[in-house]
């Protein structure tokens, strides 16, 4: 265990010192959504990996958390720190909402019911007026002049160094708690509910409550990457955040990186992002999709060549600071 | 009467989206794999037809022997390109290879043919309609219902009756007692694909003439396809044909009562509550 701390702050050391060497925008925007997307992907690891339900509707938090956050201050003027928690706190309800009839399903009739939830809330943000619907929410700017405190009061920045830290400190937070809650008890019991309901259930674990626990635990992280997400780029719209590529870009880099360890999220986000920052800049812009067409192509070429590279590298860095990857596959056992 | 023609928009408009759930149903069914990239088939499909209408004049009707043959060519490259590589992978790796090469199809056809809308404004059933006691439906639609219907059948014959539908069926159940009967299972793969191809190529072909065509327009199809599938249970052709009524007839009915703007919203709502009676969907078992 104390190993595994170790690791999580030598990689929190990294992101706090990488940034510092460079003064390049792009750079500090890839590390940035890098961590946002990590982050996602720790928040989906512990409902699939961990728990081994797929979920393909995590962007309907994600969206949930960038609006209430985005609304309470575009009409209200409230700090985003509050529209933030408030955000976690809505898509922890929804979660435990729609976790009721889900959790009765298995498989992929579970994960196609985690997307119709996510379209359901995306046609309903589309069409509700008090939250613009279709023509999205641009987060009005503070003054120019305003001081630094300011500025960290309402997230508004006119850097990107203030972001990475910002994001590494959820960033640190989720994993540290990952790591926690997959050292516990609860990981434990979720780790068997993935490898056989039944028998779970026959020891004595309550598989519904746990998988609650896990779905609204990943609710809220996700809602405060939202938040974070919204206020970095100022601009939000139904189909750019409750759309199914968010949704499939965390389970692409989480499903790459090591699906059932916290490593995977970190280990993904890493290759992945900077891949499209690097195929967007170079290609992108001129409208006309070949950047996409690219990194579609890099994915498949990688999925095809390498279908457990990504995991097997990670598998032999968690080898070098002696320790095994737990449950490095068995998750993705459950969808039958 | 506005119900009535309510009604028949909505069965007939079923039928087509059966079409494209049964290619999907084929592949999830016997393979276990999401086809992510079964919307850009469709969208292929439509560009094959315009191309073939506005190149060489082909009415998209007698271009769907070309579109269906495109299409289950590019299926069995799919498979033995792609899908060959990833299906003993762990779990959701083949998966994220269908939606890998979803969207490089669709920035491919992006790049090639731009975003614009493209319309085949005046194909052979263009602008023509039949009207059956009071209720007014346009030709383009019952055309593409009834051969949608025609081709449901087909498939569903092929699969029952045939050598080689029922050895799909068997590397279904079983892949590896399958092999030991003396299957080529590979085999029966990759001619799955070329099938689920070809039905959603039909359904390509049939959808041009009165859909717009242009890189995104697969992909809404596709996340309804995927609900219509759970909803008729996976690899169940009959549940994908049951399944496209009941959401066609959802779409339609719901558009009227609740305004267009929730018929999609009604649509994924109708699989939360159905799922709820039926767990593995209407003839999963």
């Amino acid at each position: 265990m104390v190993k595994n701390k170790i690791t999580l702050f030598v990689i929190t050391l990294v992101f706090a010192l990488l940034p510092l060497f460079t003064r390049a925008k792009a750079v500090h925007n890839a590390i940035i959504l890098l961590l946002i997307f990590a982050t996602l992907g720790e928040a989906w690891n512990l409902i699939t990996g961990f728990a081994g339900q797929t979920s393909f509707g995590h962007a309907a938090f994600f969206g949930i958390g960038a609006y209430t956050s985005a609304v309470m201050f575009y009409r209200y003027g409230v700090t985003p720190w509050l529209g933030m928690i408030l955000g976690g706190l809505i898509a922890s309800a929804v979660a435990a909402v729609m976790s009721y009839p889900c959790f009765r399903l298995k498989g992929h009739y579970f994960a196609i019911a985690t997307l119709a939830v996510a379209e359901i809330i995306k046609q309903v943000f589309v069409s509700w007026s008090y939250v613009e619907g279709a023509t999205g929410i641009s987060i009005p700017i503070i003054p120019r002049s305003s001081g630094f405190l300011t500025r960290l009061f309402y997230l508004q920045f006119t850097d990107k160094l203030p972001w990475v830290y910002i994001c590494l400190v959820l960033f640190t937070g989720v994993i540290f708690l990952c790591s926690f809650i997959e050292n516990s008890k609860m990981g434990y019991y979720l780790k068997a509910i993935r490898e056989s309901h039944e028998v779970a259930e026959a020891i004595g674990i309550n598989p519904a409550n746990y998988k609650l626990y896990a779905m609204i635990i990943s609710a809220f992280i996700s809602a405060l990457c939202g938040s974070i997400y919204a206020q970095y780029i100022l601009y939000i719209d139904p189909f750019m955040m409750f759309s199914l590529d968010i949704s499939m870009k965390i389970v692409l880099l989480t499903v790459l990186g090591g699906i059932g360890s916290v490593y995977g999220p970190i280990i993904g986000a890493a290759i992945f992002i900077p891949l499209s920052e690097f195929t967007r800049i170079r290609l992108g812009g001129s409208g006309t999709g070949i950047d996409l067409m690219i990194y579609g192509l890099l994915i498949v070429l990688i999925t095809c060549f390498q279908p457990k590279g990504v995991i097997g590298i990670a598998g032999r860095i968690a080898e070098k600071f002696g320790r095994k990857p737990t449950g490095g596959e068995g998750g993705v056992e459950t969808v039958s | 009467m506005v119900i009535g023609q309510i009604i028949a928009n909505g069965i007939l408009m079923g039928f087509i989206y059966a079409l494209v759930a049964v290619g999907l149903t084929l592949t999830w069914g016997v393979m276990d794999i999401i086809n992510f990239a079964h919307g850009e088939f469709l969208m292929i499909s439509m560009y094959t037809a315009f191309w073939m209408f506005s190149l060489f004049a082909l009415d998209p009707l007698a271009a769907l022997p070309v579109c269906i043959a495109i299409i289950f060519v590019l299926g069995i490259i799919t498979y033995s390109g792609i899908i060959k590589r990833v299906i003993n992978a762990p779990g959701l790796t083949a998966l994220l290879a269908t939606f890998g090469f979803s969207m490089f199809l669709k920035n491919l056809a992006q790049y090639l043919w731009t975003p614009n809308y493209r319309y085949i404004n005046d194909a052979f059933v263009s602008g023509k309609s039949i009207s059956l006691g009071g209720i007014v439906i346009g030709m383009p639609q019952v055309v593409a219902a009834a051969a949608s219907i025609i081709l449901t059948i087909v498939i569903m014959a092929f699969m029952d009756r045939t050598r080689t539908g029922k050895a799909i069926q068997a590397t279904a159940l079983n892949k590896n007692t399958a092999l030991l009967m003396g299957i080529n299972t590979e085999k029966m793969y990759a001619i799955t694909f070329g099938l689920s191809g070809a039905c959603v190529g039909a359904a390509g072909a049939l959808m041009a003439t009165f859909f717009p065509i242009y890189p995104a327009s697969g992909a809404l199809y596709s996340v309804i396809a995927f609900v219509i599938v759970a909803l008729g249970g996976f690899g169940n052709i009959k549940g994908a044909l049951f399944g496209g009524l009941i959401i066609g007839l959802t779409e339609a009915l719901g558009g009227f009562f609740l305004g267009t703007q929730f018929k999609y919203a009604l649509v994924f709502l109708i699989y939360l509550v159905v799922i709820q009676v039926r767990p593995k969907g209407l003839f999963g078992w």
